[in-house]
């Protein structure tokens, strides 16, 4: 009676079962990752994975069974992305990122975050001296956002008092600060992504928000507080105003290769760069929340300047250290 | 397999409609091989991978948005009853945790679930769609990441143009910007790949790459020794169909029902001129006829001739 099967139902016949072992070991895979295989699942995958491409091969040219086909081009694409996908675990990928690519990706982008700085300090140190020559211009760039009636109007006591807490109500402060993480994390992630639109937006953000602090430390300035202000700030702004600086050279890296993509197709240039980027980006968060912490903790508990300008003082030479001190390349 | 051109002339022995038919659904056929991707895996062997169509992407969005809401709200439901048993300190200090939380939900749902094995998000996965590199290589961390904070400005921009509203000069601003930014958001329509900004800039597109189950074969069910010697079709009469015919027959088989294939078997009957046999059922029929003309058909094709469909006459 063989003789009178269909030869594309005797091939499927001798290969099915194969196929099927190959689909429990995926499935158990994508449910449980790759601890649940076991060493002979794992022996196994290669030979059973090179048979299922084979067999989808052949199937398409002497099989018009639409079922096994979809089903063997289902189960090779699912095949193929497990085999030459990342292996990684989670962890593992965290300590590259924070050993190796990260302050890699810091480090190969001087020139973006030094173009970066120059549009925050610019919009800063603008404000600033406008402000000091006439205080009007507070006005101008605020509106009439109060800003906890941190403003030219303000006394200097009141300004004093804004700077160093009495250990009330702290809790309040802790969720002030988580506020400003998220708000701050939000505009990081909007300087990268909107770099996009050949870096023009981010450049727009970081005037804006320089000019912001700028204007607010000139209130500052001009009541005699500068020293204590910058205390204040400068604790946790070290790492935030750091952070938001690399937001802005991930922008503009983006914006750089989108624009200008040299001897590669537009579409591989942004690639590269999205890479790249993306990593500062996701740097950014984490210093965000460094700085949220000692923002929301370390600004509160400590009320000498002096303390406050060491830490902040530690915290640069920490991220310089972290990020620009040169290191063997370990090769794997 | 598909032919490039629908007949513009009309054939001797096919009707208008078969003709309008016949070119509509070769239309249809153009348009969803325009989203196929051919990857060629370090074996040499070539996998189709088709790609997410704008509408797939949108779906599973939406029902990753809606698992957001409901995260974020039921928290926050959490949250409140909580702070009635709370010191007001201490309530403060719950809240501020749980504005963190909002941002890694904002941000960070579709990096944990895209960075794990199945690349998909639970959205993506309920419509069987899938994250992969655009050069078929392994998907990095830092493609998840890129693709994903890109988001902001596709998603988050337009809908912050679209919330500021406003009248007179701030009006048109942001009308202004909603156009501007609603290039972001419209970006997958019009391009061949369906990528979004985030996809351009990480160097990858979502493909479809759904479970598919095997099923039996049917000819395996046409294969007892009564079967075989009841039905006896001449080479003309499995002739008389190609391949598109015998895929809508498989079709048939697997999943519809009795009435259904009872008016497809009679179809057939008429076609080849095949008369009713005593105690013969519209099941066993059309599984028979299934038979030869896969049979056929298959034959054929080893020797390179695809009978694409019963209008093909080679």
């Amino acid at each position: 009676m063989s003789g009178d099967l269909l030869k594309s139902y005797r091939f499927r016949e001798e290969r099915q079962g194969d196929w099927q072992k190959l689909d429990v070991i995926l499935t158990r895979a994508e449910n449980g990752g790759v601890k649940r295989l076991s060493d002979e699942d794992m022996l196994a995958l290669p030979r059973l994975y090179r048979q299922a491409v084979s067999s989808l091969s052949v199937a398409r040219s002497i099989s018009l069974d639409q079922n096994v086909i979809a089903y063997l081009e289902s189960l090779c694409t699912r095949a193929y992305f497990f085999v030459y996908g990342a292996r990684t675990t989670v962890g593992e990928r965290m300590m590259t990122f924070l050993r190796r690519d990260w302050p890699a990706a810091v480090r190969g982008a001087v020139w973006p975050t030094l173009l970066s700085a120059l549009f925050f300090f610019g919009g800063w140190g603008l404000a600033f001296f406008l402000c000091l020559q006439d205080m009007d211009w507070y006005w101008t760039f605020h509106g009439q956002n109060f800003l906890e009636g941190r403003n030219p109007d303000a006394t200097v006591e009141y300004l004093r008092s804004t700077i160093y807490t009495d250990g009330h109500g702290d809790g309040q402060l802790t969720a002030f600060s988580s506020f400003l993480f998220n708000n701050n994390a939000q505009i990081a992630l909007f300087a990268f992504a909107l770099g996009f639109a050949f870096g023009i937006p981010t450049a727009w953000l970081l005037v804006y928000n320089g000019v912001m602090i700028g204007s607010m430390y000139a209130v500052f300035w001009d009541k005699g507080l500068g020293y204590e202000f910058t205390g204040w700030l400068m604790i946790h702004g070290v790492t935030e105003l750091f952070a938001i600086v690399l937001a802005g050279a991930a922008g503009f890296i983006i914006g750089g290769a989108v624009a200008f993509p040299g001897g590669q197709t537009r579409l591989a240039s942004a690639r590269a760069a999205g890479q790249k980027a993306a990593t500062i980006a996701m740097g950014c968060v984490v210093m965000l929340i460094i700085a949220a912490l000692l923002e929301g903790f370390g600004r509160q508990l400590i009320n000498s300047d002096i303390v406050r300008y060491m830490i902040a003082a530690g915290t640069g030479v920490l991220w310089m250290l972290y990020f620009y001190m040169p290191r063997r390349e370990r090769r794997p | 397999m598909t032919q490039t051109a629908a007949p513009r002339t009309q054939r001797p022995g096919i009707s208008i409609e078969a003709a309008t038919q016949r070119r509509a659904r070769m239309a249809e056929e153009m348009r969803q091989s325009k989203l196929i991707r051919r990857l060629i895996t370090p074996e040499g062997a070539a996998i189709r991978l088709k790609l997410a169509t704008a509408g797939e992407r949108a779906g599973a969005f939406l029902i990753d948005v809606a698992i957001q809401w409901v995260i974020v709200i039921a928290t926050l439901f959490g949250l409140t009853f909580l702070i009635g048993a709370l010191t007001p300190g201490s309530a403060n200090i719950a809240f501020a945790f749980w504005l963190v939380f909002f941002f890694f939900v904002r941000n960070f749902y579709y990096i944990f679930f895209e960075i794990g094995q199945r690349a998909a998000t639970p959205g993506k996965r309920a419509l069987g769609l899938r994250v992969a590199a655009r050069d078929g290589g392994r998907l990095t961390a830092n493609s998840v990441l890129a693709r994903n904070f890109i988001r902001e400005i596709e998603v988050g921009l337009p809908f912050q143009f679209a919330m500021m509203g406003g009248d007179g000069a701030n009006g048109w601003m942001a009308l202004l910007g909603l156009v501007w930014s609603g290039v972001f958001l419209l970006f997958p329509i019009f391009n061949k790949d369906k990528m979004r900004v985030g996809d351009l800039i990480a160097g990858t597109w979502v493909i479809r790459s759904p479970k598919t189950k095997l099923m039996h074969d049917i000819t395996s069910a046409a294969k007892s020794p009564d079967a075989s010697s009841r039905f006896n079709f001449t080479t003309a009469q499995a002739d008389a169909y190609g391949i598109h015919e015998l895929h809508v027959l498989e079709d048939v088989l697997r999943q519809s029902t009795p009435e259904i294939k009872h008016q497809v078997a009679e179809r057939i009957r008429a076609k080849i001129g095949w008369t009713k046999q005593t105690g013969e059922t519209d099941l066993a029929f059309l599984e028979a006829y299934y038979g030869a003309l896969r049979r056929r058909l298959e034959q054929r094709m080893l020797l390179g001739e695809r009978k694409a469909d019963k209008f093909d006459v080679r």
